[in-house]
């Protein structure tokens, strides 16, 4: 498998591969295409940064700008999903979940099971997530935990360009609302892509580094700080384990427990605020089934509770690093003779 | 004569290893073929052989160090040497290397895909000259399941390795999926590149197609090497055929695994996850139903091709603990019989340097 792209390629792969497998599968959001109505224009933006260029020249039939109404384009993809069709729908950045919230939490994820099982919405939200762009407030949050908080929708947060393909190819297929979210600082990394068409299942973490000391689990972005840590960590004598969530929902419970029986301590690392997180779900969840296991307290590496800022130095001060995850680790695995 | 160990490549993806323990000191003397080091990649680790006779002079790479590949790891010397012409050559050996990853890869051998009949086949040919040697690997595998060993083959000829169809990066669609469907492909490379005769060498369902192959053709077969070969014996463990045909998750795929080594520990998550991006390719899953019933059904070989042995010179290696295919297969060929003490169904890639060296003498001794 030598082939290497990056992670926007594979998505951008994704989306080509099972648009031409597949009649059904449309794509609709802002500038997807890009200069609609406008002649000479079309594929002027391919997506807000470039994630489906390409894509409207060979299907143009199925690559429709939206207008500027989430409420109206992310309901009609729901509809459309009801109907037989399968709409990948790009929300562009995620902040943008309260202009459709509606359409998402109390329509998509609930039809299967208001109407007995006799309706499925086989639909995907594409959206940007997290912060390091630069980019302030409104277009920088990481709000994972919003989404798996709602039950009916499956959040999937792909950390590699070879997760990124399977996992798309994986949610098209899917029969259920997925929330298909793509960190924007993990765009351009390289990695082995298959060319073939392969799907990577949900609910299944990847163990990323094996280790006997520590146990880090996290998800997307934070799974490449997690491991620059780990390598740090392992120079000073602390073999981490790294556990890259990839779907927060369905969440693979017994991997997280199976690595923390080993390790018996855990650090949770969350890009997201740190208040009702991942980061506090999988500490409650290890704190319940599995504090037996536990030799040390359960550590947890987050943003802080504020808005992301937008100068520099802030932004860099509210995103998890690896010097912070390595200090929470060190806190732990000190007591390690103590137990 | 001063020699430059350096960090070795095995498989395509390899980057940088990283060192694990010197098993020599500086000082000692080290023979040829002989362990030198254990390197570790995010693959598998194993022993750096030298490809020299000489005293170990120079370690240049500590324990834990990550060294891209083709980087210094120590200096060998074969007779005299001072102290300064070590310098010197490191010095000039620095100079001239370039670390970059990208370099090593575009410099690297590299695999190549072509379309024979419709279906894509990969094949990667390392080495040059004399009568060329062909791989097969077995069910379930690549051309990587010879990372070991064609390095070192393709010291003394050409020696090409492939992805039977179904399997590694070649086209997963099957007609049949018996063994003739796979002979055909080989034959079929065999055409493209222009070879009339070649020395095959199969391991497991490899073998078998080998030994097809040679029923088909058998003026194109110069030799036939035969590692815990299929094809000599109804036995072969179903449970194992199915367990790994059906595992879709790394819990499923791990006790399946596990039978193929014998040593347990080195199915580690990363090679568990490497296979399992394997098995989730489109048309695999079916590519290994079709093969398993066509070839296996009910836990029983359905070809036996004992007779085929001995037409050609033949080789049979085998490991004594195999789980898969049991050793006894061996008994009363008409062949060179190789039993390892000790060893699983892999014996090829876990005691990689005995089976070289049976490897390279059988198939030197060949006209």
């Amino acid at each position: 498998m030598a082939r290497k792209i990056s992670y926007q390629q594979a998505i951008n792969e994704a989306l080509a591969q099972e648009m031409r497998r597949d009649q059904s599968v449309f794509i609709i959001g802002q500038d997807v295409s890009g200069g609609t109505g406008s002649p000479g224009e079309q594929d002027a933006w391919g997506g807000v940064l470039g994630v489906t260029k390409g894509l409207y020249p060979e299907f143009p039939d199925r690559v429709l700008d939206a207008p500027l109404s989430e409420v109206g384009y992310v309901g009609m993809a729901v509809g459309a999903a009801t109907r037989g069709m399968r709409p990948v729908c790009e929300l562009m950045f995620v902040d943008f979940i309260g202009c459709c919230l509606d359409q998402l939490l109390n329509q998509a994820a609930k039809f299967r099971y208001m109407f007995g099982g006799k309706t499925t919405t086989p639909l995907v939200v594409r959206a940007m997530y997290g912060a390091g762009l630069r980019a302030a407030a409104q277009h920088s949050q990481m709000l994972t935990s919003m989404w798996t908080h709602i039950p009916g929708l499956k959040v999937v947060c792909p950390a590699t360009p070879y997760d990124a393909k399977g996992m798309l190819i994986q949610a098209i297929r899917d029969n259920d609302p997925v929330i298909f979210l793509e960190h924007k600082m993990l765009y351009s990394l390289q990695g082995e892509v298959p060319e073939e068409l392969y799907t990577v299942p949900f609910g299944e973490a990847n163990f990323v580094r094996e280790g006997r000391d520590v146990t880090l689990v996290t998800y997307g972005r934070m799974v490449h700080i997690a491991l620059e840590a780990a390598t740090s960590l392992a120079r000073q004598g602390i073999d981490c384990e790294v556990l890259d969530l990839r779907t927060t929902s369905p969440l693979d419970a017994d991997s997280i427990l199976e690595s923390v029986e080993k390790t018996g301590r855990l650090v949770v690392i969350d890009e997201s605020n740190p208040r009702c997180s991942i980061a506090t779900d999988i500490s409650a969840l290890v704190a319940q089934q599995g504090f037996s296991f536990l030799r040390a307290p359960i550590e947890m590496v987050t943003a802080p509770h504020t808005p992301v800022p937008f100068s520099d130095a802030l932004e860099d001060l509210y995103i998890p690093n690896a010097a912070k995850i390595e200090a929470a680790v060190l806190k732990i695995a000190d007591k390690r003779n103590a137990a | 004569m001063i020699h430059t160990l350096t960090m070795p490549k095995w498989g395509l993806s390899m980057t940088e290893g990283r060192i694990d323990v010197w098993l020599k000191q500086p000082g000692d003397r080290v023979e040829k073929g002989e362990e030198v080091l254990d390197v570790e990649t995010d693959k598998l680790s194993s022993s750096v052989e030298a490809p020299f006779s000489g005293v170990l002079r120079r370690v240049l790479a500590l324990s834990d160090e990550t060294l891209p590949v083709g980087a210094l790891l120590g200096i060998v010397v074969e007779g005299e040497a001072t102290e300064e012409e070590i310098d010197a050559v490191i010095d000039s050996f620095n100079a001239g290397f370039v670390s970059s990853s990208a370099e090593t890869e575009a410099s690297g051998p590299s695999a190549q895909k072509v379309e024979i009949g419709g279906r894509l086949l990969r094949y990667l040919e390392l080495g040059e000259g004399g009568t060329p040697l062909v791989l097969i690997h077995g069910f379930g595998g690549d051309l990587n399941n010879w990372l070991f060993n064609q390095p070192v083959l393709a010291a003394e000829r050409r020696v090409i390795a492939l992805d039977l169809p179904g399997h590694g990066e070649s086209g997963k669609q099957l007609r049949s999926g018996d063994a003739e469907e796979l002979s055909l492909a080989v034959l079929a490379l065999l055409d493209h590149l222009r070879l009339d005769r070649v020395h095959l060498a199969g391991h497991s369902m490899g073998g078998l197609v080998a030994l097809t192959v040679a029923d088909q053709a058998p003026a194109r077969v110069a030799s036939l090497t035969l590692i815990a070969s299929a094809g000599l014996g109804q036995e072969i463990n179903g449970d194992y055929l199915q367990g790994f045909a059906d595992a879709s998750n790394r819990n499923a795929l791990k006790p399946p695994l596990t039978q193929l080594f014998s040593d347990p520990a080195l199915v580690t998550r990363q090679m568990l996850e490497d296979m399992l991006k394997f098995k989730r390719l489109e048309g695999v899953d079916k590519a290994l139903q079709q093969l398993n019933t066509a070839l296996f059904e009910g836990g029983r070989q359905k070809l036996d091709l004992r007779h085929r042995v001995g037409r050609q010179p033949s080789l049979v290696i085998w490991g004594s603990d195999d789980a898969i295919i049991p050793a006894r297969h061996a008994e009363g060929l008409d062949a060179q019989v190789e039993i390892l003490p000790g060893q699983g169904h892999m014996v090829q890639l876990e005691a990689a340097e005995r089976v070289n060296q049976v490897m390279a003498a059988f198939l030197k001794s060949q006209p």
